[in-house]
């Protein structure tokens, strides 16, 4: 059977990581808002390899790409992208300390910010503002939390 | 647990195989234009997301509204007919001019300028990539909303709409980085065309000589030529002119009057030629809407 236990939390998570993603906040936030749907998934990557893969990213890819407005297929390429190291060296990734993670947190951002960036540049003429990358530091920030606040619900709800 | 690599294709494959459907879909989308119908079936799919988006926000709203009092009430009340009141004096005036601008335009030979019908619409959620300034709001196909229609607030132009769900629809901000809208200064007429930055409180004007007699405060409103935004309509005001004679043209800044960052209830409007007609979904709106401008 494919519909394994956990499935509902799992996708309620995706749900919450999509709402936050496009929730109306003040202006002066709005720059700094992280990348609630990317730190969503690297969790669920780095937590359950076996269970959510690249499949699942595509799909959550393209409806970002749908709730955005933009080309299909800009923020699902760069979300897989994004994913490939987190799937690779899960078991590595989940030895560091919160602060390292949140260092590579950091960085996987900045790699797919920068990639939404690059194809939002050849297809539509993008221009950059240096306030593109403020989430990549504000992701870093939250990482922490995301990840204690997912590891105990995955255990609550006993997803693996 | 099985481990991830024994089973299945390995890692990269799988990666090349997601990566090469995502760019497939890329090329559909922006080269031969062919996902349309898709884009408005999963923007459908998907609407249940930005409405669990404004949520809060809503029941925030709720809450206040609750917690006004008598008093509060009752205040805003007298203000409000205060204001109506001088509306309705400026109204006045404006029947009369709008009659006289009529009769003089038949006698000229003109062609008599046709009301348009509008129809509030709400914000329901907005996308935060600052590579596309865009809101969803409430209204969609079913209310004869149509692509390319023209968006205001009530202090100015906010954008066009660019694409169509059933019951939400995408509205491109002026200050997008792809859109450009014809105005003109309204003291002077001066024709420029205003492109977006990227930055909701700026647009840039294009093309303007060092000579120009554009002056910091001045007003522009849509000249209509565009065919998309109708004429007359208030836009941006010039903040800022850098007659700076290194660089090819001047630097002109202007500032939108709408209220970009925080709209909430917009205007759509249907101009007179439209094909396509409002459908308005209570009896109420519709006794709102029908004094036409």
């Amino acid at each position: 059977m494919w519909i394994k236990a956990g499935l509902l939390p799992l996708f309620i998570t995706y749900i919450i990581g999509l709402v936050l993603m496009v929730m109306p906040m003040p202006l002066f936030l709005e720059a700094w808002r992280p990348d609630w749907l990317s730190l969503v998934i690297i969790y669920w990557l780095m937590a359950l390899p076996h269970r959510v893969g690249m499949g699942t990213v595509l799909i959550l890819g393209l409806m970002t790409d749908i709730l955005m407005g933009s080309v299909f297929g800009i923020y699902a390429s760069a979300l897989l992208v994004m994913a490939y190291a987190p799937i690779r060296h899960f078991q590595r990734f989940r030895n560091y300390s919160l602060t390292q993670q949140a260092l590579v947190v950091a960085v996987l951002i900045f790699i797919k910010r920068v990639l939404v960036y690059q194809l939002e540049h050849w297809l539509n003429d993008a221009v950059f503002h240096v306030s593109y990358l403020y989430p990549v530091i504000s992701s870093a920030i939250a990482w922490p939390w995301v990840y204690l606040i997912l590891r105990k619900y995955r255990r609550h709800y006993g997803i693996q | 647990m099985k481990s991830l690599f024994e089973r299945g294709p390995t890692l990269l494959t799988r990666l090349v195989l997601a990566l090469s459907c995502a760019l497939t879909l890329m090329f559909l989308d922006h080269r031969l234009n062919t996902m349309q119908p898709v884009r408005s079936f999963m923007s459908t799919l998907i609407a249940p997301v930005q409405y669990l988006a404004v949520l809060p926000e809503q029941v925030m709203d709720r809450i206040v509204y609750l917690a006004t009092t008598r008093t509060m009430l009752r205040n805003e009340n007298k203000l409000l007919k205060q204001e109506l009141e001088e509306l309705q004096m400026a109204v006045q005036r404006l029947n009369f001019l709008e009659n006289e601008n009529d009769r003089l335009r038949q006698l000229l030979g003109s062609d008599v300028r046709e009301a348009s019908r509008r129809m509030a619409a709400e914000v329901v959620a907005v996308a935060t990539d600052p590579f596309s300034h865009q809101l969803v709001i409430n209204k969609g196909l079913a209310n004869g909303v149509y692509e390319g229609q023209p968006v205001l607030d009530n202090r100015g132009v906010v954008g066009q709409v660019m694409s169509v769900g059933r019951g939400t629809a995408r509205v491109l901000l002026i200050a997008d980085q792809s859109q450009a809208i014809s105005l003109r200064a309204e003291r002077n007429d001066i024709r420029v065309l205003a492109k977006g930055t990227g930055d909701l409180q700026q647009l840039e004007l294009q093309f303007i000589p060092h000579s120009t007699d554009l002056e910091v405060g001045d007003k522009l409103v849509s000249s209509g030529l565009g065919g998309i935004y109708p004429e007359g309509y208030p836009v941006a005001e010039i903040i800022s002119i850098d007659r700076n004679e290194r660089l090819q043209y001047a630097r002109v800044l202007a500032r939108p009057y709408a209220q970009l960052d925080r709209v909430r209830t917009l205007l759509l409007l249907w101009p007179a030629d439209a094909t396509e007609q409002p459908v308005y979904d209570t009896e109420e709106e519709t006794a709102g809407n029908d004094h036409v401008d």
